[in-house]
């Protein structure tokens, strides 16, 4: 059975115009100023919404395997198609860890079963996660990873990091770098600033993942290899990262909607749903990690999806794990809070990850007649709020209940099928 | 109805700070009579929920419940459910449910008896939380100032210094910030080390780290308890610096005023803090707080769970509860 998307704002890297779609057989079939429905056509009436290449998620914890109670990789994925995305990479702090091909090609296997959204575990780059041994690129660069990170943690040991960057050379690989320098944060559970000073807790410096990101960036000068630095969170960050694109380097770099739409006063309510890592940092930061999105310095939105169940986030701060959701809401947070053009926050949630995430040769594609069809339909100005019950996520340790947001997904479209058809998922 | 809490003395502002210490002038006068115990509380049940060791604090808070005739109960954490994994809600709830008109809460947590507060429709007495609050501390404090100077009102042009330890100080958070709303200048004096990270206006009127130059002009010395596991964490060298540097030595104290009172919330480390016998200082009131310490507890006990509307209660109101 063939789609045909008719009246839709067509947004991809080429540009924007006004065109029907046809999808079959798992790909764009015919692009047209005004198409026809042939008979079986299911007609998709997308008038006044915006049809782009799926969205592409660099940084989700999908939990399975270890922590099925707070999500699966089941949910996750549809909590995924849910918000336009069509790709996911799953970081590895999983339990087992992702560092090993039996565990990547198990989540690779559930993502498929579950077939909602296209899930790419991403491996650790030391095995266990530990920061001491080397996990073995090569084999799970053969099993299809094309992202290793230690996620969760930054890799401490500057020895280790400059040999898996120069090991990683050649592999077709990317490292990416949770920043944060831990001997800077121990025990921290909010930015460091006025507000923790008065709050009585424990302060995360900026200067802890300035630090590591200044050291990584001249290690990819050492070493030429590039890398990724995940969920930048302060100002200091956007400019190293500004500066070392000027200078050429092969860096690239995410920031969530949560670091682009909240501050740090939250925290005065002392409700974990806040706790996040890095940590939300001040307006001053939210306005750089802004403007570094707009100038393209930050080439992607990236959520760190962070399920948890409720007993642990109903805990005092420190004993709770960092983290929120992210997956459903990302689009509405990013059009209520960017000022940005429409195709530039589609860049950065779709086409740019893609080529990060080593997957553009199926996501972020160009919607023309013999690209693979996984495709976004949304509807850009909608307001809506989320409602907690209706989460396709197991878990519900979102911060945006009752938060007016901008831009909703009404379609999503995977290798050509429908897995989701006006806001709801078809499985 | 959710009854009210004492969280912070920020809750209070500085007209509820001084409804508490004119309550506990008329507390004072119930801990003087032979038989130092009314009937103001008879029928609430107090429960201390100590998730941290403090025999002292504990004493007081159970002291106070007493002497208003509320009924107590302590849930020791030793011996708890929360070591077979019972969450800090479950246990709150569990023991609300018995009937629990006020919870005394010490946690080492920052923010957790207001999570708290947002689980219970008991009022929550924050009996220290983390680096973050102490609020009957603050408020014995400056009962205990102004007792000591024989004030009445705020402390309008009253001049502090407090030294030690700012950064991991629940008192000192609490102390300068009742200090401040009840019209004192307020000097915060510690090593970069020991001050939290910002120390904007908002936190203090000034800081500096050379003790010697605010000493003779203070009116209130507060000394804060300097531990010992600072050392490993490199906040300063060494107590034998830290005394010389931020201690009251003989050589200090023979520079402090003639009345000027010297504080300190206790436990003492005699040596360092305090290198001279606090007991020969004439403007130690340390004895005095601890003793003050239950008048203020008994008035912040009698203001949440006193019968009627107690912010609004008159004085006769009081008296009538305060009857034996």
């Amino acid at each position: 059975m063939s789609l045909l998307i008719s009246g839709a704002r067509v947004i991809d890297r080429n540009g924007e115009r006004r065109v029907d779609v046809r999808v079959n057989e798992g790909l764009v079939d015919e692009v047209g100023t005004t198409l026809d429905p042939r008979e079986g056509d299911q007609v998709i009436a997308a008038d006044g919404l915006v049809l782009s290449p799926g969205f592409v998620d660099l940084h989700v914890h999908l939990r399975e395997p270890g922590r099925e109670e707070a999500e699966t990789i089941e949910t996750g994925s549809r909590a995924a198609a849910l918000g336009g995305f069509t790709a996911v990479v799953a970081m590895p702090n999983t339990d087992p860890t992702q560092d090993c091909v039996e565990v990547v090609d198990f989540v690779a296997r559930q993502g498929e079963r579950a077939g909602l959204c296209d899930v790419r575990p991403s491996g650790s780059i030391t095995v266990g996660r530990a920061g001491t041994q080397l996990a073995p690129f090569a084999e799970l660069a053969a099993a299809g990873v094309r992202i290793f990170t230690d996620d969760g943690n930054g890799v401490q040991d500057p020895l280790l990091m400059r040999r898996a960057l120069e090991y990683a050379d050649g592999l077709g690989i990317t490292l990416a770098q949770h920043c944060e320098v831990e001997r800077l944060t121990a025990g921290a559970v909010m930015h460091e600033g006025s507000c923790c000073s008065r709050l009585g807790l424990p302060g995360w410096p900026s200067i802890a993942e300035e630090l590591m990101l200044h050291r990584d960036i001249e290690l990819v000068r050492l070493t030429g290899v590039g890398m990724h630095f995940l969920h930048l969170s302060t100002a200091g960050s956007v400019e190293l990262v500004r500066r070392a694109k000027a200078d050429g380097l092969p860096v690239t770099a995410e920031a969530t909607p949560h670091h682009f739409s909240l501050d740090d006063e939250r925290l005065a309510s002392y409700d974990a749903l806040y706790k996040v890592n890095p940590p939300l940092r001040t307006v001053d930061d939210i306005a750089a990690i802004r403007a570094g999105l707009a100038d393209g310095t930050i080439d992607a939105i990236a959520t760190d999806h962070a399920p948890h169940v409720p007993e642990l986030k109903e805990q005092p701060l420190d004993e709770a794990p960092p983290g929120m959701l992210g997956l459903e809401t990302a689009l509405g947070v990013s059009l209520a809070h960017l000022d940005m053009p429409l195709a530039a926050v589609i860049a950065a949630l779709s086409w740019k990850p893609a080529a990060i995430a080593g997957i553009d040769d199926r996501h972020g594609r160009p919607i023309d007649p013999g690209e693979p069809a996984n495709l976004t339909v949304f509807d850009p100005d909608v307001e809506w709020e989320v409602v907690p019950a209706r989460l396709a996520s197991k878990s519900r340790n979102t911060p945006y209940i009752g938060v007016g947001l901008r831009g909703r997904v009404r379609h999503t479209i995977l290798d050509g099928t429908l897995v989701v058809t006006d806001g709801a998922a078809t499985r | 109805m959710v009854a009210r809490s004492l969280l912070t003395v920020e809750d209070l502002g500085a007209a509820g700070a001084l409804r508490i210490l004119d309550l506990a002038d008329h507390m004072a006068e119930v801990n003087r009579r032979p038989n130092p115990k009314v009937p103001a509380l008879r029928g609430k049940t107090v429960c201390s929920v100590f998730f941290e060791d403090s025999t002292r604090t504990r004493l007081s808070f159970e002291t106070a419940a007493k002497r208003l005739s509320a009924d107590t109960m302590t849930f020791a954490v030793s011996q708890s459910s929360l070591n077979k994994g019972e969450s800090l809600r479950d246990t709150i709830e569990t023991i609300a449910a018995m009937g629990v008109d006020a919870f005394v809460v010490r946690h080492r947590s920052s923010g957790a008896p207001q999570l708290i507060a947002g689980w219970t429709q008991a009022s929550v007495i924050n009996a220290g939380d983390g680096w973050h609050s102490h609020p009957t501390q603050g408020l014995l404090d400056a009962y205990t100032i102004r007792t000591a100077l024989g004030r009445t009102g705020g402390l309008d042009g009253l001049r502090m210094a407090i030294v030690g330890d700012v950064k991991h100080s629940r008192v000192a958070r609490s102390t300068v910030a009742i200090m401040r709303m009840l019209g004192a200048h307020v000097t915060v004096v510690a090593p970069r080390t020991l001050l939290p990270p910002d120390t904007g206006d908002a936190f203090a009127d000034e800081v500096t780290d050379r003790l010697d130059d605010v000493i003779a002009d203070v009116d209130v010395l507060y000394l804060l308890r300097m531990q010992q596991e600072r050392m490993s964490e490199a906040l300063v060298p060494n107590l034998r610096e830290y005394t010389a540097r931020f201690g009251l030595t003989p050589a200090r104290a023979a520079r402090l005023g003639q009345q000027t009172l010297v504080m300190h919330p206790g436990p003492m480390n005699r040596g360092v803090e305090i290198a001279v016998d606090p007991g020969e200082l004439s403007g130690s009131v340390i004895t005095q707080q601890v003793t003050n310490g239950i008048a203020v507890r008994m008035a912040v006990l009698f203001d949440l769970l006193g019968s009627g509307s107690p912010a609004a209660a008159t004085t006769d109101d009081i008296r009538e509860g305060l009857t034996a």
